[in-house]
């Protein structure tokens, strides 16, 4: 037993060293944030001092350039839309494939797998193109490209899972008088729940991250999202305002670390509760 | 549950938000509308500024968008195809017309072709396609005053910044400075030769533009698809100065950008900064420097009677596709630039440019490059045309030349790989396009 | 119940299905037509039959390039998917801090590609230039940073993956074997590996798709330098569009049917392999 407590303990402390070095990177990018874009390049490992430390200027600047609260409102609609629309409609989608097998099933299953395996170079242009036509070119019309383009992913984990998932429970609520949309929510959902966690996860990070696609489908003469602003922040000819971007960076990241952060505890728990007992 | 109630109001307000903000009214069509597609970042806030301004005096919606830096083809190719493509994009020379020539409506006729001092740009069929809005110069920028401080320091190899007429000399001043760097209170004679992909246009492009020039002047003609390469070691010379008199050693280049190296000049690091007169709106702080041109000298026997290098990128192309209201609501923005004295002044002033349309006679050029570049002029010395930089092949060519410099930069490869750049792939590039 | 399911086919899957066409159908088969083009834009495209196909083949750049990203490849999801195995294990046993360690392990997955390429150049380059050097120095230091930046960002979400597998472990089965005498290395590759064996399929299969398919940090954090030696499939895809005349866009779409069909067979025998007997 005492020798469980010491094995803990030395883990807890390798975890600890392996953590810091861990958060370096972030830890670099705050730090510079709050350094004049000369030094970044320069001494990017010094704390700033006297001459460099510039407050929240880069931050100030960041916003004016690029109106950024403006544009976070939009990635923040589209990020929060798409994942929820691409979580409820793919589990359900993922789940009847599973449960009803023919000809058109399997087949949007496979080519549900094939799409990720798609490099989005390949389909840039043709994508762009079908958006403009059908005028998805604005923050609700991007949540149905999203969740074409993102179904495969999402349909492939939520029926992988949905395979392992007992068919008793779901025949036991079938003699209940369940219809299936009943069984769908009382049922199917609450136990897919850890699957919930990590799609749902996966979605968000690609969609708040993701640059190529709204740049190319949005009417970015009136929407632009987060990444395409950063973006903007290499500015002319190959400048590049490190400084700035540093500073967007960080608000970029603060609003997701926070979501996690009051998340975790469910994200973890919802994993872990989730779990069928095999 | 105090969470799960934040995170529904947070979820609720920002789907009523993109609801609302996605909805907005379409202004009327009949007077049709100007979507510019914008090259150069520098000058956004500017154009932001002035097509504001024309809508709210003529009602004219007027949106322009600037792409990226280093995004514009791709955002080109993306924007052209759309339902509300661009009536108004930019090209950078003849040869981008082989890909966008057929999207380009012939101007002849209009006021911006009938003003134009400068050569506009055609192809087959069509008489006018591309007229360019400002003309631009590169070379060498020195700070002036630590140029003339080193002049008055003892044992100096000149005396006064105008000695420098060849690269000779140059060199002779850069290793002095550089040996003296502590002495001058720099850190190096040139600020960084940036390689990094983002900026090494300064040198795949623009310095590459010398032994190109003078190959094809001396065959005397102005274009070429293959090169003998004769000058290319007189291109090492200015290069190896790059890289040996800089502010740091030559194997850390490949991570420098631009920004870097007009930081550095700006922190009156480096006393000589290759870049063009652009560079002057960049940064505030290049503006309060006292800064003038050397032409970029490389060793060339009658070098001393060149100017800097002068030429335009930039042209302004119409839409063929767009509607006819469109087309017309274009040209009529464009009349409106080059002849209000609110265009003009911002083109002038505020952008800084070098205009080329009679409208702008009377305007004083802003900016101090200039002056610099007429300078040599005005003394009788020919500015060197942009003949080299307009023969480059490809995008792929120029990469090309960037990693065959890298490689040199860190001493991983020799110059010979360099020289088969201008050399082999030169031709090849040209034969497969 | 099938049949009580089927009359739902509209409300469970027509949606999905019907922005699946939209979004990658449509634009996959017209993608397909592409590659047999020469064109600008779409608008303008016109057929040129297999001619960009025969180019691919000649493109010794484009064959450099698979073979980076394929070793690229095999070593990410090697060592992403044992070291977030390992991650996982250790933070399941009630250690002191594991939900503080959880978080900072999947913190780096909250930034995007092409920051987090800026944000480590200038990490590796400022630890290199000790050295006089950059990354640029040679395609092997390019293909490490960009190994190291993949596996610290993937890391944390796989690990997640496996923490919610290894939770599915019921504790009866594991404490039986114990009883039994079992080693831990016993109990790792009976009990725990097998069981947590559909976890190791997904998890797999997207560090593999991941792998091939990066572009954001490839381009943010070597460009492809030095000279093409660490340009990979999709990079290298990039710049055939962009980087030589309109006439080079079919090719870089050749270039991508055929990654696409190639990554298609990899990853079903990949998922054959990891799947083992059961499917």
């Amino acid at each position: 037993m005492k020798n469980k407590k010491t094995y803990k303990s030395i883990l807890t402390v390798v975890f600890s060293i392996i953590s810091l070095i861990y958060v370096f990177p972030i830890v670099l990018v705050i730090i510079n944030s709050f350094k004049k874009k000369t030094s970044i390049n320069l001494r990017p490992f010094a704390l700033p001092d006297e001459k460099s430390f510039v407050g929240f200027e880069n931050y100030i600047k960041g916003i004016e350039k690029v109106e950024f609260f403006k544009y976070f409102g939009y990635s923040l609609f589209i990020t929060i839309a798409s994942v929820l629309v691409i979580l409820l409609l793919c589990s359900m989608c993922g789940w009847y494939v599973t449960r009803v097998k023919n000809i058109f099933t399997n087949s949007l299953k496979s080519a549900a797998i094939f799409s990720m395996v798609v490099p989005f170079q390949l389909i840039m242009f043709t994508l762009a193109k079908t958006a403009d036509t059908l005028h998805l070119n604005n923050p609700v019309g991007i949540v149905i490209v999203y969740l074409g383009f993102g179904a495969g992913m999402a349909i492939f984990m939520f029926s992988n899972f949905a395979k392992s998932m007992p068919i008793e429970i779901e025949e036991a609520a079938n003699i209940d008088g369940c219809n299936p949309l009943q069984m769908y929510f009382k049922v199917i959902l609450p136990i897919m729940k850890p699957t919930f966690v990590s799609v749902g996860i996966l979605e968000i990070m690609w969609i708040w991250n993701d640059y190529l696609l709204p740049y190319l489908v949005l009417d970015i003469k009136k929407y632009k999202t987060i990444p395409i602003v950063i973006q903007y922040l290499k500015g002319g000819f190959g400048s590049v305002d490190m400084g700035a971007i540093m500073a967007c960076i960080v608000l970029a990241i603060v609003p997701v670390i926070i979501i996690y952060i009051i998340g975790q505890k469910y994200i973890i728990e919802g994993v872990a509760a989730g779990a069928v007992k095999g | 549950m105090k969470t799960k109630k934040i995170v529904a109001v947070t979820a609720m307000a920002a789907l009523a938000t993109g609801v609302l903000g996605s909805y907005n009214l379409v202004s009327a069509d009949e007077k049709g509308s100007v979507y510019y597609l914008n090259y150069k970042p520098e000058v956004d806030a500017q154009w932001q500024e002035l097509a504001a301004s024309y809508t709210e005096q003529t009602g004219v919606e007027v949106t322009v968008v600037t792409a990226a830096s280093g995004t514009y083809e791709q955002t080109l190719t993306s924007e052209i195809a759309k339902s509300e493509a661009p009536t108004l994009f930019q090209v950078e020379n003849e040869s981008w017309l082989d890909n966008w020539g057929q999207y380009c409506a012939d101007l002849s006729g209009s006021f911006i072709a009938e003003h134009s001092t400068a050569d506009t740009l055609s192809m087959e069929g069509v008489e006018v396609v591309a007229v360019p809005f400002a003309t631009e110069s590169y070379g060498i920028i020195y700070n002036v005053d630590l140029l003339e401080e080193y002049c008055e320091m003892d044992d100096a190899v000149i005396s006064s910044p105008s000695d420098i007429n060849n690269f000779e000399v140059l060199k002779a001043v850069a290793d002095d400075i550089q040996a003296r760097k502590d002495e001058l209170g720099v850190e190096g004679a040139f600020s960084s030769a940036g390689l990094d992909g983002s900026s090494n246009w300064r040198f795949t492009t623009h310095l590459a533009n010398m032994p190109i020039y003078w190959e094809l002047t001396e065959k005397g003609v102005t274009s070429a698809t293959s090169l003998d390469g004769t000058y290319v070691e007189n291109y090492k010379n200015l290069i190896d100065l790059y890289f040996t008199d800089s502010t740091c050693d030559s194997a850390l280049l490949s991570g420098k950008t631009g920004d870097d190296s007009l930081a550095e000049f700006c922190d009156e690091m480096a006393v000589f900064y290759q870049n063009g007169t652009w560079a002057w709106t960049e940064d505030g702080d290049i503006a309060a420097l006292n800064i003038a041109f050397l032409p970029l000298y490389t060793g060339v026997e009658g070098e001393e009677n060149i100017g800097v290098c002068t030429g335009t990128g930039n042209y302004w192309c119409v839409n063929k596709n767009s509607s006819e209201e469109d087309i017309q609501a274009t040209l009529d923005f464009l009349e409106w630039v080059v002849s209000s004295d609110e265009g003009k002044d911002t083109l002038a002033n505020k952008m800084a440019f070098n205009v080329p349309f009679d409208t702008f006679e009377d305007y004083e050029l802003a900016n101090p490059l200039f002056t610099s570049a007429n300078e040599y002029e005005a003394a009788g010395k020919t500015a060197v045309s942009w003949i080299g930089t307009q023969s480059l092949p490809t995008e792929n060519w120029k990469s090309a030349l960037g990693s065959a410099l890298i490689e040199y930069s860190q001493g991983t490869a020799d110059w010979s790989v360099v020289k088969k750049v201008f050399t082999e792939d030169f031709a090849t590039e040209w034969e497969n396009r | 119940m099938e049949k009580a399911l089927k009359k739902y086919f509209p409300v469970f899957v027509l949606p999905t299905a019907a922005a699946f066409i939209i979004g990658f159908i449509v634009p996959f088969v017209m993608a397909l037509y592409l590659s047999f083009c020469s064109f600008t834009t779409v608008n303008d495209a016109k057929f040129v039959g297999i001619h960009n196909y025969i180019e691919v083949f000649k493109d010794k750049v484009f064959l450099h390039s698979v073979g980076f990203s394929a070793i690229f490849t095999v070593v990410t999801v090697i060592l992403i998917n044992v070291l977030a195995f390992t991650v996982a294990m250790c933070l399941t046993q009630k250690i002191k801090g594991t939900n503080l360690f959880r978080t900072v392990f999947f913190m780096p997955n909250l930034i995007g590609g092409i920051v987090l390429g800026y944000v480590w150049q200038l990490l590796f380059n400022g630890i290199l230039a000790y050295f006089n050097r950059t990354l640029t120095y040679s395609s092997a230091y390019g293909f490490w940073g960009l190994v190291i930046l993949l596996s610290w960002q993937q890391i944390g979400y796989m690990m997640i993956l496996y923490i919610a597998g290894l939770q599915n472990i019921s504790g009866d089965m594991l404490e039986a074997a114990q009883v039994d005498g079992a080693t831990g290395a016993q109990r790792l590759f009976h009990i725990i590996i097998p069981s947590v064996r559909p976890t190791i399929v997904i998890c797999t299969f997207m560090s593999l798709t991941n792998g091939f398919k990066l572009f954001d940090q490839n381009l943010a954090l070597t460009a492809g330098e030095p000279s093409h030696g660490t340009e990979m499939v999709a990079l290298n895809i990039y710049n055939t569009f962009y980087g030589s005349t309109a006439a080079y866009r079919g090719v870089g779409q050749a270039k991508a049917v055929i990654f696409a069909i190639a990554l298609a067979i990899v990853g079903m025998i990949q998922m054959r392999l990891t799947a083992g007997k059961e499917d």
